[in-house]
């Protein structure tokens, strides 16, 4: 999709959302799969996006806004291809999570909330993610990774770049 | 991994959970699941259900602990609007991963449980709200869902039983202060979760203003083995106020970290040392959370407590979610308290103001205090700011944030004191 292009669900998209909001009360309820959906599809959710969002719901776009900007996983910039969430909450963190956090961004010359340069990874720290007997917890793209070492980042980072280049 | 089952004790969520694909529904019918659904549709009345729950004694799993007969109770009948159950599966108390287990081995277990609750409470459309991260689970709990459909066990008149029950899996996005069950309605409604005052409470005017039940993934999933077996046969498992099993998600520095499913009463020692292979370091540990990250701290004192709700609340903590986080001697309890400072300051929904500047100030006293740059008066406003947020808010995520410091200062007086800077000559 280029930039300059209005972001549009798709009509597939379209007919599983007007199936989604029939299995609600109100069409509002479903807002937030809605916008799960949106970031799946259009990466994240741009001011443009969520117009179309509250369009095809028929809400006001401060509606959509104020909900964007209340939960985590919404993201209103872009971020890399590889999305690496630690968990450094007090389980993960009592078994190495800073030095991991500190690992992975020395590797990849960053810093927390950053992206490298070439688009590929972007490390942020995240709440406790529900999964701490697999401590230290990594989400990589809404996938859990646990019981995460140095040497495993460093196989997925290696791995991963390695896949980009082919 | 598959919670391991080290003593083979009574179970009632994890009873089936080790059979390798039950979360398929042949597998789990296999084994029993669904078995004696048709009897309690057929032939149980809402009231000999709500009866036969309040007997179980079964308490809430969520935090809360309240007696889930009783909240059934408390449902209004015939005010002409729908009643709704929504299960909480956000399962976002640090320390907590016990309900995720449940729905990625088990679902058809919780669907099941939704299905009798929700003829108990003559609901149409139920929901089952789960943190957003947990995209995996959502997609399992689906699956299971859309074979439940295809065998007419959802849907309109479920097993031929005149019974009807949509059940709609709902993903949340990040948001730890939707785990509270009227900002999780809110959220349900798609607008910011921000808890609502109570009274009215969910089940006068829930979801759309409706009734509405809002129960946890445990507390439902323990229903088909309460209707199943009886009140009474539930209600002998366990100890006095606290009956049944619980699931402990415990992690930290133990050698074996992972959710055990024991009768409560169980005594802390006993989990960390039988089930959990003892502590990474010493013998006994330095601290313990016991119910999740908002439950005030145990220390060696209190290694041996039957874990039940009262046997903790005598301890001045909670059971809370189940969730125990343990501590060994390496630990640097100013840092924990700093991390779970972080968490609430960044949780808070703003909409409080001792909550709001109250998880602010903490914050940012703990991060001076970790660094060895507080004075001796900061560690006073830092207790005063702690004492003065519990209580006096919206939600209970204030009373959360004071526990882990005040815990740091009452127990770790000499840790603190090591941090502060002497007054400059
Ligand atoms: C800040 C906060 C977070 C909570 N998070 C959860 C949660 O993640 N899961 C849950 O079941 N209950 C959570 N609760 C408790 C719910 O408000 C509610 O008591 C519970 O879902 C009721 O179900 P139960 O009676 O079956 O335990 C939370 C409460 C508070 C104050
Ligand atoms: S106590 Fe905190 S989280 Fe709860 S409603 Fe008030 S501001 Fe929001
Ligand atoms: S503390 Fe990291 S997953 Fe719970």
């Amino acid at each position: 999709m280029s930039m300059k292009e209005t972001p549009r669900f798709s009509e597939k998209r379209l007919e599983e959302i007007r199936a989604l909001v029939a299995r609600y009360p109100g069409p509002q309820s479903a807002l937030l799969p809605v916008l799960h959906m949106a970031q799946e599809d259009f990466g994240y959710l741009s001011l443009d996006v969520q117009k179309h969002v509250a369009e095809v719901l028929g809400l006001t776009l401060i509606q959509v806004r104020e909900v964007v900007t209340f939960y985590t996983m919404f993201r209103e910039q872009p971020c890399g291809k590889y999305l690496m969430e630690v968990c450094t909450n007090a389980s993960c963190m009592l078994n190495g999570a800073d030095e991991l956090v500190r690992h992975m961004c020395d590797k990849l010359g960053i810093k927390v909330g950053e992206t490298t340069p070439d688009g590929m990874f972007t490390v942020t720290e995240v709440e406790c993610a529900g999964a701490c007997s697999g401590a230290p917890v990594v989400q990589i793209n809404n996938v859990y990774h646990e019981n995460v070492d140095e040497a495993y980042i460093d196989a997925f980072i290696e791995k991963a770049s390695k896949e980009d280049a082919a | 991994m598959i919670p391991s089952d080290p003593k083979q004790v009574t179970q009632i969520c994890f009873d089936r959970i080790r059979i390798p694909d039950q979360r398929r529904l042949e597998v789990a019918r296999a084994n029993g699941a669904y078995s004696f659904l048709p009897t309690v549709l057929n032939e149980f009345s809402s009231e000999q259900i709500i009866e036969e729950v309040k007997k179980s004694g079964l308490r809430g799993r969520g935090g809360a602990g309240f007696p889930t007969g009783l909240k059934w109770s408390f449902v209004p009948r015939n005010t002409g609007k729908p009643t709704y159950l929504l299960c909480n599966a956000d399962e976002g108390e640090p320390g907590t991963f016990k309900d995720r287990d449940i729905m990625r081995y088990d679902p058809h277990l919780l669907i099941e449980g939704m299905i009798m609750a929700g003829y108990a409470l003559g609901v149409r459309d139920a929901y089952i709200y789960i943190r957003g991260e947990f995209k995996q689970e959502a997609e399992i709990l689906n699956e299971a869902i859309g074979e439940a459909y295809a065998a007419n066990l959802l849907g309109e008149n479920i097993l031929g039983s005149g019974y009807s029950m949509d059940l709609t899996v709902h993903r949340g996005a990040g948001a730890y202060v939707c785990g509270e069950e009227t900002a999780l309605i809110e959220s349900l409604e798609g607008k910011p979760g921000r808890p609502r005052f109570k009274p009215p409470f969910p089940a006068v005017e829930g979801f759309y203003r409706c009734p509405t039940v809002v129960n946890n993934v445990e507390t439902l999933s323990t229903i088909p083995a309460i209707l199943e077996h009886g009140g009474d046969w539930h209600a002998a498992i366990g100890a006095p106020n606290s009956a049944g099993c619980k699931i402990f998600s415990v992690s930290g520095h133990v050698n074996k970290p992972g959710n055990y499913e024991v009768p409560m009463g169980t005594s802390l020692k006993t989990l960390i040392e039988d089930y959990c292979g003892g502590l990474k370091h010493g013998t006994v540990p330095k601290a313990v959370i016991p119910g999740g990250s908002s439950a005030p701290w145990l220390t060696p004192d209190h290694y041996e407590i039957p874990l039940t709700f009262d046997d903790l609340v005598k301890a001045g903590s909670m059971l809370g979610s189940g969730a125990i986080i343990v501590m060994d001697e390496t630990v640097d309890v100013v840092k924990v308290a700093r991390r779970l400072s972080h968490f609430y300051a960044h949780e808070s929904c703003g909409q409080c103001t001792p909550c709001r500047e109250g998880t602010g100030w903490l914050e940012r006293l703990m991060i001076r205090l970790e660094a060895g740059k507080a004075r001796a008066s900061d560690i006073e406003v830092l207790r005063d700011a702690a004492e003065h947020m519990a209580g006096r808010t919206i939600c209970a995520l204030a009373d959360g944030a004071a526990a882990p410091i005040l815990s740091m200062l009452k127990h770790f007086p000499e840790e603190v004191r090591a941090r502060v800077v002497e007054k400059a000559a």
